[in-house]
């Protein structure tokens, strides 16, 4: 929380004091207060906190491992904590929930991203499964089961035949059926985690008007999602969190997006030193290497365009979730792009799969270093060779040889930091294991490579080097595209940055331009 | 000491252990009887052609080690096992004996095509199947054992189908060559041993092997790095379909006849054990052919020493399936680790002593 407390904006964090243990004062539903729980060699959360008012919705926001997950776990029993109290309107004293049954029995209801629902079923079924209605002879009462199904969506104005299989409706449907079945349960506390992110704007609409039917009935509810958009088009307030710790809980009106946006990376206006790159001429008049015009993925990424030069590095910032993997993810192929052209080095080309775009000279560091960059079980040699070995196909077999040659070459290149070539790759720490990754790459000898938040998690030295490596590539004329959440970082490396919101690329900052204010205001965006 | 912990952390020890304790019971056995002490590993001549136990277990368990071969690759890559081996191989001999015989006959002497297009044709649907089962898995994403589970029903019917639902005999010298000996060399001998040369041949000089165990481990990761990892997997289907159709090829001709009710019938289980015996795991990844190929004649040889025995068919799977259990336990990860601690506890107890 270094430079940056609660009352900075000049907000009063609310504290309601405990009356008799049974109703909490100002209209609070749910309050958590020190919460505090370690992971085995991590703090996950300390001091973290949280307060719902009787029909509010209040986001729950902060970046990748702020925490917010770990809250939610906490408070509906799937995580133990170690210190701290949570208060429930109508419980006495401080309540524990043993597991998502006993929150659930408390008036607490958990909707999760993924639809937790028998598709199979009828939308009657999945409403009641568990607390049929029955009749005189200890059978499923259908007649009843149904009449109230209807009863209820119509009750939330869904249009719904509730005999039909929840199968036959859109996903935003189900989702909302799931939350039907969770408000029928007599929910004080609604939690909504990532409700938005597989559904179309119209479906998001949709959800909305169903969330604010709910806090007009007086449900409180816990919003989790990455669109700041989404914040500001339905929460009442916010609650922020950082590396494990509550940074404050604030009004919608107290807190602009750029106010957000900085609490949440945790950058203070006043200490924003700006650091510049030594500039190395302009870059735009070397040849065009990728072009793209219009690419889009449905659903992750609209349509773009882009161009990049020889030598140039971009940086794509953007939150979490605005769309700054699947842009590269596009060009790469890794993500078939649907619609749009790609011209590379002046030729237009069609990649349908990686190793397409590998043979145009690109490579792409994913940013999901377990599960799409790493092959666990083999030698740190053969994850090093792998791609080299995929560019020359399956009958051309790198010899021995040859693969220690290489696997030595960028052991000793990047300093990885291992007992010996054959390790296996799941063994080395995670700064090392993003190095072999690094090296995989560098040994096909790109022009145009992707790096994907290739700091993430790993140790500052390990970092700097990276950063340095970047420089070095793009003087030797290679071109990048350079990914992170920190925004140092890539103002130290980029010579000109896009922007993404919500999955959209919103603009792009020239070098000149390039400050931290600037970067946190295009990346808030709106007219706060 | 040192050398003997060194000799146990080597992959094989294991598979070739459960190989040599099954050895070793023959051994036991003989001495009982009164029997040579190693007539298990006797071989001597008889009537022209090599004759012994050893041998009979290399010869039997060809189809095993055959189908061992293509099981390996497509536990590796897909994480699933192809339990369709076994109706595949019945379906071979179904499509080669219909038409080396013609239609509706049901004992010939003659070819009514020519040997080479029976075992041609015979082998291509075999890898139709492979495709078939391949294309499932890796492009419409079903379930291994999902997937393959319908040729493993339909395979034998279609076989069934196309001998018009008789057993065809073809009594044909030149078709039985492949099923009994060439000179004084069991055939089925022969052709395990050529189909295990090329599978290591190629996996020796291609990038087969780190493709398919790069795909298993992390087909996203794989996709990422510039493999096409669905056609690893469909390739691996498709290589399993195959070495199913040379199964069968040996299995119809052994019996000079296309039974489709019992040519490789269960084979399936016996692959997918051989794979597992061999200390590769069933969940994908990292394999190794050379364990596989031992596991399968680990149960042939447990089958041979049981009939040796004079255990009766009926009651050898019985028998089988503990000395099974056995061999399976001692690969387990738990109890290598309890090997492990005791092993550890006798260490610590040395020292302490010393």
């Amino acid at each position: 929380m270094t430079g940056f407390s609660p009352s900075f904006y000049g907000i009063r964090t609310h504290s309601y004091k405990m009356k008799g243990g049974v109703v909490l004062e100002g209209n609070v539903v749910l309050k958590m207060q020190g919460i505090c729980m370690t992971f085995p060699g991590v703090k996950a959360l300390e001091n973290a906190g949280l307060t719902l008012k009787k029909g509010e919705i209040r986001a729950l926001m902060g970046e990748n491992g702020a925490g917010k997950s770990t809250l939610i776990k906490c408070l509906t029993g799937v995580n133990k904590f170690e210190a701290g109290e949570i208060y429930l309107d109508g419980c006495n004293g401080p309540v524990v929930n043993k597991d998502t049954m006993d929150a659930q029995k408390k008036g607490i209801s958990t909707v999760y991203q993924e639809v937790n629902l028998c598709p199979n079923l009828s939308v009657a079924e999945n409403l009641y499964i568990g607390r049929e209605p029955l009749t005189k002879m200890g059978t499923v009462n259908r007649k009843v089961m149904v009449k109230q199904a209807a009863a209820l969506m119509k009750e939330l104005e869904l249009d719904v035949d509730v005999t039909r299989n929840l199968e036959d409706y859109s996903l935003a449907l189900q989702q909302m059926i799931a939350i039907a079945r969770a408000v029928d349960m007599d929910s004080k506390v609604l939690i909504l985690d990532e409700p938005t992110s597989s559904l179309d704007d119209r479906e998001v609409e949709k959800l909305f008007t169903m969330m604010r039917n709910l806090k007009a009935k007086g449900v409180g509810i816990i919003f989790v999602t990455h669109f700041l958009e989404q914040v500001y088009a339905v929460c009442d307030g916010i609650t922020v969190l950082r590396n494990g710790h509550l940074v404050g809980e604030y009004d919608i009106e107290d807190l602009p997006r750029v106010k957000l946006v900085a609490a949440m990376m945790g950058k203070d206006f006043d200490d924003l030193a700006s650091i510049k790159k030594e500039g190395g001429g302009d870059k735009r008049k070397e040849p065009m290497v990728i072009e793209a015009k219009g690419l889009s993925h449905a659903g992750t990424i609209k349509p773009f365009d882009l161009d990049i030069h020889k030598g140039e590095v971009i940086g794509l910032t953007g939150l979490l979730g605005s769309g700054r993997s699947e842009l590269a993810r596009a060009i790469y192929g890794a993500d078939r792009a649907q619609t749009g052209t790609l011209k590379v080095k002046g030729q237009e080309v069609k990649i349908k799969n990686p190793i397409d775009a590998m043979k145009l000279g690109m490579g792409l560091l994913p940013d999901d270093r377990k599960a799409e960059g790493i092959i666990a079980d083999l030698s740190i040699r053969e994850n090093i060779i792998l791609a080299v070995q995929a560019k020359m196909g399956i009958m051309k077999k790198i010899p021995m040889a040859k693969q220690c040659e290489i696997a030595d070459k960028y052991i000793d290149l990047l300093q990885i930091k291992c007992a010996s070539r054959e390790t296996l790759i799941k063994q080395l720490s995670g700064g090392n294991q993003q190095k072999v990754i690094l090296a995989r790459w560098l040994a096909t000898n790109p022009d145009f490579l992707i790096l994907d938040e290739p700091t993430r998690g790993i140790d500052i030295g390990t970092k700097t080097e990276i950063q340095k490596l970047v420089l070095k590539l793009a003087d030797e004329g290679k071109s990048l595209i350079f990914i992170s959440s920190e925004i140092e970082e890539m103002l130290r490396t980029c010579n000109r940055m896009a922007v993404l919101r919500d999955g959209q690329k919103v603009g792009e900052i020239e070098e000149h331009d390039m400050n931290q204010m600037n970067v946190m205001k295009a990346i808030a965006g709106g007219e706060h | 000491m040192s050398t003997f912990k060194k000799l146990t952390q080597k992959r094989l020890f294991l598979p070739i252990f459960s190989m040599i304790l099954v050895m070793l019971i023959n051994v036991v056995y003989d001495i009982a009887c009164g029997n040579a002490p190693l007539s298990f590993f006797m071989i001597t001549i008889k009537n022209g052609v090599l004759y012994g136990r050893l041998i009979d277990v290399l010869n039997r368990g060809s189809e095993i080690a055959i189908l061992a071969i293509g099981m390996t690759l497509v536990v590796s890559a897909s994480a699933g096992t192809d339990i369709s081996v076994g109706s595949v191989m019945s379906l071979y001999a179904g499509v080669c004996c219909m038409l080396l015989a013609g239609y509706g006959e049901v004992n010939v002497s003659t070819y009514a095509h020519p040997l080479l297009v029976g075992i041609g044709v015979g082998l291509l649907v075999t890898c139709i199947c492979g495709l078939f089962n391949g294309f499932l898995v890796a492009y419409l994403n079903i379930q291994p054992m999902v997937a393959t589970l319908i040729l493993w029903s339909a395979g034998r019917a279609i076989g069934l189908l196309l001998c018009n639902s008789q057993i065809v005999y073809v009594r044909v010298p030149s078709f039985q060559v492949i099923g009994s000996y060439v000179g004084f060399m069991p055939t089925p001998i022969i052709v395990a041993a050529v189909c295990i040369a090329v599978a290591s041949l190629v996996l020796r000089f291609t990038a087969l092997g780190t493709y398919i165990q790069s795909v298993g481990i992390n087909k996203r990761a794989s996709r990422i790095a510039g493999f096409n990892s669905a056609k690893i997997i469909l390739l691996c289907y498709v290589i399993c379909g195959l070495c199913a159709g040379l199964a069968g090829m040996v299995a119809t001709s052994r019996i000079y006849s296309a039974d489709t009710n019992n040519i490789g019938l269960n084979m399936e289980l016996d692959a997918i054990l051989a794979v597992a015996l061999g200390g590769n795991s069933l969940g994908g990844g990292k394999f190794n052919l050379a364990g596989s190929i031992i596991g399968a004649y680990t149960i042939q040889a447990i089958t041979t020493t049981l009939y040796a025995l004079g255990v009766s068919s009926a009651q050898a799977p019985v028998f089988k399936a503990i000395v099974v259990i056995l061999i399976v336990v001692i690969q387990a990860e738990p109890a290598k680790d309890f090997f492990k601690k005791l092993t550890s506890k006798k260490a610590a107890k040395g020292v302490t002593q010393a």
